[in-house]
């Protein structure tokens, strides 16, 4: 396999975006890209998206991106994997330029959730519908299962949760592009209206418009394009049960757990030479699961991580400078490849007001339904 | 929920109907064609009893539009002696003191109504058992 | 002959007091509870209804049999709530208790009767012979107007009698049957609310079929009511069946166990066969039991049973109809009853 770079990546806002429809904000995502890499031609696109059918009524994804880019006839398809479906459809990209077949491939995300759907029936397609959503649980709901059950096992208390909203926060403030831009307080988390006990409201990510794009190309060809360019250097995916029920332990994330194992061996590396990473934090309580079976904190000690300032900006590893799904916002599709992006700005030192200094090797997760689906990719500064 | 579905799930919410692989022996509820531990395909129907206990819970206070009217209430995943574990509300209590490790009766109730005229989903929820209850 | 090898009942856990009702529309307590003699009554959650609660029932009476349920050859429901118009709640029961497909099923309805309807037609046809085993339930989650008399009194539960030919819990010595066309109380298609005829569901609809339903069946077997160790009669609010007792020639002492009704309410098509469940849960070997029921419409149907020396042995495996009404429930205040009855209009 060759050794595939991203070299040039666009994305939206995040936020509630109502002048734009699903295919505006892709296009604005994939132009920037495009652009930012000076190409204007494609092989191939995979669009990340977790449901525009439900969302907007919109299935066939593919070409309508490739036809509303300028570019039909270009070999495009949407790629799904709930709320993982940016980071497989970044794999997918990756495969193919890696694999010889492509030379040219445009991963994107997009999502838009705010034109009137049901957003918590739709999001609750992620979990099983014959056995979950069928008795009345909702995603949130799933979540507040994994932290009851990680708070029971390991002690982590509701303050830990709280933490992680409150570092989020403060790394999105510093994001442009983020959907808030404010911080928040302990206190105000732990007052805000209770969603599933004891997830509360700014313990959940928000409900977001957004798209997101990178450009890949075999690494031996990113000059064409730009002189800093990012290593892939790794890719792991990983399943596990769909129903919270049937996992060995709730508590224990091990989609992620195999993913970043799998990642791990393509890369090379290990969770001690990750310098910085973005982390599918939907809920408070995901990232504190996430961090543990990345290997970034020891199984039962996830909750300590932002507290003590660990995964915060200076910290031993930083996490989710972007301000995560949490503060930036969570367009569905679309997040897996805006954590990429956030890891190519991070590795080029672009990342400006939020630069983990010196950073050279990066990694995203990203997750799908509640933890059933996972992605991990391993990112080395190309220059 | 369209009737061909739903009427082919009844005999697992009805009767809490498991499949026992006849290769390992892994408890499968619901059923299904492949056994998720060695991937036989040869299955026992047998039922569950109609006890469990709490592993983990939730309360939910923003519920899917057809719960509206019932939240807060509470959700757990359950396990029955026989070591199949499921998702179940729990009802007739305070949701608050719903937690894991409470012992809970399964009742048959009505999960849910589609809209004011379509068809009456069943199934089954927890009930605490007071002692001696 | 059959008669009772099985029986079960279930009764909701939230209630709601008759001064809590009472306190909603400006109504002394006082004079409401000396007037109807109800405390308080059972309130459906959202998740209950008939099908639920005869299901309850149902796997209780079969607990009591010991039988295995696909020996059942026929299930009857009578209720004035079934959940659908059209589509039996006999079905949803016969497969949730593991019976079927080879059984005959009949969704029944008269008013109040309903219960006692199905237990009757259950018996029949296990004495014919055509099946070995016959379940007549009667259960209801009716409703009450906002602010009229009934609202006092409508109230959710039922219970559940399997018939057999071995093994019997209960003899059943005689049944009778006294019907009119007498429309003391009626529901049209559509209507959320029945309609009554206020006093005219007393002396002419209620007493008049009760009395000679009573009268019949005991001129019919030859008994009178010193002979019976208990009576239980339709329940629509604690005073008529006490003054029916009464006429009757029956004592506070042979009453009173069946007497559920000033702490569940009345049950419609479960009143009389839940109190007949509360009778059976102490009865002695030997005890005569009357059970006359009431439908608008109007009817009643009587039974006389009597107790073997199985039903000791046997009722200690499912909960006794007093550890429903004594056990844990919830109080709700008007405004949530009002929500869980659906008499708040919601967008759809």
């Amino acid at each position: 396999m060759r050794e595939v770079a991203i070299v040039g990546a666009g994305m939206t806002r995040f936020g509630e975006l109502w002048k734009y429809s699903l295919r505006d904000l892709f296009v604005e995502a994939a132009r920037g890209a495009l652009e930012s890499a000076g190409a204007d031609r494609l092989d191939s696109i995979y669009v990340g998206n977790m449901s525009g059918g439900q969302f907007v009524g919109q299935e066939h994804l593919g070409p309508l991106c490739a036809d509303h880019l300028g570019m039909a006839g270009v070999a495009a398809a949407r790629v799904e994997s709930a709320c993982a479906s940016g980071g497989v459809a970044l794999r997918l990209a990756y495969l193919d330029v890696a694999s010889g077949a492509s030379d040219l491939v445009l991963a994107a995300g997009v999502e838009k959730m705010n034109d009137g759907a049901d957003v918590t029936a739709v999001l609750a397609t992620a979990s099983d519908q014959e056995n979950e959503v069928y008795h009345g649980i909702t995603f949130p709901g799933l979540y507040a299962m994994i932290a009851r059950a990680h708070m029971a096992a390991f002690g982590t208390t509701e303050e830990d949760l709280a933490w992680v909203s409150v570092k989020n926060h403060r790394h999105g403030a510093k994001n442009p592009n983020a959907q808030f831009r404010r911080e928040v307080t302990v206190e105000e988390v732990m007052a805000s209206s209770p969603v599933a006990a004891p997830l509360r409201l700014l313990h959940c990510s928000p409900v977001t418009d957004g798209a997101a794009a990178v450009l890949l190309c075999p690494l031996s060809e990113a000059k064409k394009y730009t002189d800093r360019p990012v290593k892939i250097r790794g890719s792991g995916f990983a399943t596990s049960t769909l129903t919270l029920a049937d996992r060995e332990n709730p508590a224990v994330l091990d989609a992620v757990q195999l993913a970043a194992e799998r990642a791990y061996k393509a890369a090379g590396v290990g969770p001690k030479d990750i310098q910085v990473a973005e982390v599918h934090d939907c809920f408070s309580i995901a990232e504190i699961c996430c961090i543990e079976a990345l290997g970034f904190a020891d199984r039962g000690r996830g909750g300590q991580a932002a507290r003590s300032g660990m995964t915060a900006l200076g910290g031993k590893i930083p996490v989710n400078t972007s301000g995560g799904l949490k503060s930036k916002g969570h367009p569905v599709g679309t997040t897996g490849v805006a954590q990429a992006i956030e890891i190519f700005e991070q590795l080029r030192g672009d990342a400006g007001e939020r630069q983990a200094n010196g950073a050279r090797i990066g990694l995203t997760q990203n997750m799908g339904g509640s933890g059933a689906s996972s992605v991990v990719h391993i990112y080395e500064r190309g220059f | 929920m369209p009737s061909p579905r739903y009427t082919r799930e009844i005999p697992g919410r009805y009767r809490l109907e498991a499949g026992r692989c006849s290769g390992c022996g892994k408890l499968v509820y619901p059923v299904r064609r492949v056994c998720p531990k060695c991937r036989g395909r040869e299955f026992e129907t047998t039922q569950l009893s109609r006890r469990a206990k709490v592993v983990t819970s939730t309360v939910i206070h923003v519920p899917p539009s057809d719960f509206q009217m019932q939240s807060p209430y509470a959700v757990a995943i359950v396990e029955t002696p026989e070591g199949a574990r499921m998702m179940a509300q729990v009802v007739d209590c305070d949701p608050n003191q719903v937690l894991p490790g409470m012992e809970v009766a399964l009742e048959f109730r009505l999960l849910k109504r589609e809209g004011r005229a379509g068809i009456l989903c069943y199934g089954h929820k927890g009930v605490p058992i007071t002692p001696g209850g | 002959m059959a008669g009772i090898v099985g029986y079960g009942a279930f009764v909701p856990r939230n209630r709601i007091k008759s001064e809590e009702i009472a306190r909603q529309w400006g109504k002394d307590p006082a004079v409401i509870q000396r007037g109807l003699l109800l405390k308080e009554k059972s309130v459906p959650g959202f998740d209950e209804d008939t099908i639920t609660i005869s299901v309850a029932a149902a796997r209780a009476a079969i607990d009591r049999a010991g039988i295995d349920p696909m020996r059942i050859g026929a299930l009857y429901i009578g209720s004035e709530s079934h959940p659908y118009a059209v589509k039996p709640s006999g079905t949803v029961v016969a497969e949730a208790i593991g019976t079927g497909p080879e059984i005959h099923i009949a969704d029944f309805e008269f008013a109040c009767k309903a219960g006692t309807e199905a237990m009757f037609v259950a018996l029949g046809l296990v004495e014919s012979g055509r099946v070995d085993y016959a379940m007549g339930i009667g259960a209801d989650t009716s409703q009450g107007a906002p602010d009229d008399a009934l609202e006092f009194s409508a109230s959710a539960g039922g219970a559940a009698f399997l018939f057999g030919r071995d093994n019997l819990l209960v003899d059943v010595l005689e049944t009778y049957s006294y019907t009119t066309d007498t429309a003391d109380f009626w529901r049209r298609e559509g209507e959320f609310y029945p309609r009554h005829g206020g006093r005219f569901t007393g002396e002419p609809a209620y007493f008049k079929h009760v009395l000679a339903s009573a009268r019949g069946i005991l001129e019919k077997a030859n008994l009178k009511a010193s002979d019976f160790r208990y009576a239980v009669f339709h329940m629509p609010n604690g005073k008529f069946p006490l003054s029916a007792g009464k006429t009757l020639g029956f004592k506070q002492e042979q009453l009173e166990t069946g007497w559920v009704v000033p702490q569940m309410g009345n049950t419609y098509s479960g009143s009389s066969p839940t109190g007949l469940a509360a009778i059976l849960d102490i009865a002695d070997p030997g005890d005569l039991i009357l059970i006359t029921s009431f439908g608008s419409g109007a009817g009643s149907d009587s039974f006389v049973l009597k107790a073997t020396d199985l039903l000791p042995q046997q009722r200690g495996r499912a909960p006794t109809v007093q550890s429903m009404l004594q056990g844990p429930r919830r109080y709700l205040t008007y405004g949530e009853y009002a929500k869980y009855r659906e008499k708040l209009i919601v967008n759809d």
